[in-house]
């Protein structure tokens, strides 16, 4: 017995390392390509055999990184909050209300997440530049908040359905106003949810690059992703390589963090203990 | 501190279905009523009307006179105490108990003193700091009692609150139900599916089906003087024998033998459009051995012979199981309690009689006994709409009655 379970941890370990190196190796190929030097950049070697930090000093160095860096936390955070709120709202009414209408809300909302990003880019361009939206903050906020509703929405209800019904009523027969029943009972509850949908919705627009390099033209709302395209070696002649990775890596590091702080707030189980069984 | 009145109360859903018809109720003022009746007859949906969680489609619901119809239900001023408990989870004891007050927007010291009080009452003290996910299934159900009673509310509602504990605990929390209330004098509305539960806590009970009321009183009154086959079937455990009996001759032919009627039966029984077929109801406690029985009390009885199926001695007394020959009783009244009793699909050819011997009887089981029935509390039954026949202003009166 001893030893079947030794070599199933065994079998299991090895699997588990394959795929950690699997989805690692890129991103730690990235930073190794991140420390090395341009005479170095091409040798196939995974460990830089000259250190150095000149990639990071490069794209520090100009206005350029630093002015995307800000637009796209600026506007991932601003879409986020205001996803996650909406969203919040819809799938509350969703899992708890039938209005009329209801069907057709959740077969809208899961329409726009089909529906192919790059097919809508050219209207949004025509549209915005219209409205004077483009190459402003709002001009990608807007659209984000669009694609990342059905996301939130859908991974919020679920949320909201599997907190039982009772803790509403008694919160009502305990005095409370459907707005205190909400805020003081269903949302810290439904708090896991919103955490995971934040993450979700957040990593959506930091991500993106579709929008980005067709809603926007000059540093004033181009965000990371479209800057890296944009990046040029110091002088015109030499490979940017370097500094596009040490810029990836830098970007990384946000997302790292952002999900690293709300992973501590996802405690799975957290209703518990409210109704039996 | 208020009396309830439902006057003419209905529920429709959207769908059409009704839920609950005409229900008429007065509830005085610190009064322990009991809703029963199996699952679907409305006794809930009831219940969520007097809380204001559900809408009222008729009728009009009076709390301590005042009509409260289209009051939500924080203005209503009454705790309810849910089946699931509906703790807050997030919330320590201590938090939830306080939610109504400080939501009611008391001072801190306030709150801090009737939190304990309720505690103190419903021995919670120690577990005040704790999560509700730390609780016991009994405690939980403490919880929620105290978040009940923690702000003095004008009436408690009760929607099967000990269904999720276990039989010994259930027990013991409904003495601590019926002291708490008795205690508090506060005008309470208990669901129950459970017979049980209703016939020993209530002041009243009252006996639901399809959304209306059956009947209305104290649990005795609802055990000896059942207005219908449908209250005689549903209280009581072991519940009410049914043997079809036929008029004739003026007699009743039944499987017990022949049943002599008295005059007011007979009366009853002339006119061109009455039953020819009736239901007889006897209860378990109503049989005797023949053989213990005196001579005075033999003359108010018949006597039949049958075997003995299965004898369960419980110690006090013995309940005997004895086959009788001829159809089981039908009704649609008898048909629902049985499928809510799950018993539905069980039935066995002929019938079996339950009943309850003295302890001293030597009866054992597979041989023939010699048992005698009280005919004074038989009752019968019209199966058509399910009448007790034997009810005369509102007291069973037996077959015999002249």
């Amino acid at each position: 017995m001893a030893d079947t379970t030794t070599r199933a941890k065994v079998r299991w370990g090895l699997l588990d390392l394959a795929v950690v190196v699997f989805a690692l190796t890129p991103v730690l190929w990235i930073m190794s390509l991140s420390f090395k030097t341009p005479a170095t950049l091409t040798d196939g070697k995974f460990i830089p055999r000259e250190w150095t930090l000149e990639n990071y000093r490069t794209i520090f160095a100009t206005d350029q990184f630093v002015r995307a860096l800000v637009n796209s936390i600026g506007i991932a955070l601003i879409a986020t909050s205001i996803a996650v709120v909406l969203g919040a709202m819809a799938a509350y009414a969703i899992s708890r209300l039938d209005f009329p209408g209801k069907r057709m809300l959740i077969g809208v909302s899961l329409l726009i997440a089909m529906f192919p990003q790059v097919s809508l880019v050219s209207p949004l361009f025509e549209i915005e530049r219209q409205l004077g939206l483009f190459d402003t903050w709002p001009g990608l906020i807007l659209p984000y908040i669009t694609f990342a509703l059905p996301l939130a929405i859908y991974t919020l209800s679920a949320f909201f359905k599997q907190i039982p019904w009772d803790l509403e009523k008694a919160a009502k027969m305990d005095g409370a106003t459907q707005g205190q029943a909400f805020r003081r009972v269903i949302a810290p509850l439904a708090a896991p949810g919103l955490f995971t949908t934040a993450i979700l919705v957040f990593i959506f627009c930091w991500n993106d690059f579709l929008f980005a390099i067709s809603l926007t033209s000059t540093e004033r709302s181009r965000t990371v992703p479209v800057a890296l395209s944009f990046f040029t070696g110091a002088s015109q002649f030499e490979d940017p390589t370097g500094a596009i990775c040490a810029a990836a890596v830098v970007i990384t590091v946000p997302i790292i963090l952002f999900v690293l702080f709300f992973q501590r707030r996802i405690v799975s189980g957290l209703t518990s203990g409210a109704v039996k069984g | 501190m208020a009396d309830i009145v439902l006057d003419k109360v209905s529920k429709k859903f959207p769908d059409g279905t009704i839920a609950v018809r005409d229900v008429d109720l007065e509830i005085a003022d610190g009064e322990f009523v009991i809703l029963v009746g199996p699952s679907g007859c409305g006794k809930s949906t009831t219940l969520n009307m007097i809380a204001g969680l559900e809408d009222i489609s008729s009728g009009e619901l009076r709390i301590g006179g005042e009509r409260v119809n289209d009051k939500a239900p924080r203005d209503r001023d009454i705790a309810m105490v849910f089946q699931s408990y509906a703790l807050y989870p997030n919330m320590t004891v201590r938090e939830n108990m306080a939610f109504p007050l400080r939501l009611a927007k008391l001072d801190k010291e306030t709150i801090t003193r009737k939190v304990e009080e309720a505690a103190k009452v419903l021995e919670l003290t120690p577990l005040l700091d704790r999560k509700p996910a730390n609780l016991s299934g009994g405690q939980r159900q403490r919880v929620a009692m105290g978040r009940a009673i923690v702000r003095q509310p004008k009436a408690f509602l009760m929607d099967e609150p000990l269904s999720n504990l276990d039989a010994k605990l259930r027990v013991q929390m409904r003495t601590v139900v019926s002291r708490l209330q008795k205690q508090l004098a506060t005008t309470t509305v208990y669901v129950t599916h459970d017979q049980t539960e209703a016939m020993t806590l209530g002041d009243r009970v009252v006996i639901m089906r399809g959304g209306a009321i059956q009947q209305v009183g104290p649990p005795q009154e609802l055990y000896d003087h059942p207005n219908n086959l449908f209250v005689a079937g549903f209280i009581g455990s072991p519940s009410m024998n049914f043997l079809t009996a036929t008029v004739d001759e003026g007699r009743l032919r039944t499987a017990l033998g022949d049943v002599p009627i008295g005059d007011r039966i007979r009366r009853e029984l002339e006119g061109a459009d009455a039953p020819r077929d009736l239901i007889l109801g006897i209860r378990p406690e109503h049989f005797e051995d023949a053989e213990l029985i005196d001579e005075e009390t033999r003359r108010r009885g018949a006597e039949f012979t049958a075997p003995v199926d299965i004898v369960e001695s419980m110690g006090s007394d013995k309940y005997v199981y004895l086959s009788v020959e001829g159809e089981r009783a039908t009704s649609a009244e008898l048909e629902e309690l049985a499928a809510d009793a799950g018993a539905a699909d069980f039935s066995g050819a002929g019938s079996n009689l339950v009943t309850r011997l003295s302890a001293e009887s030597t009866v054992t089981e597979g041989e023939d006994r010699r048992v005698w029935f009280n005919l004074e509390k038989i009752h019968l039954f019209d199966p058509s709409d399910g009448r007790n026949l034997t009810l005369h202003e509102g007291r069973a009166a037996g077959a015999l009655a002249d």
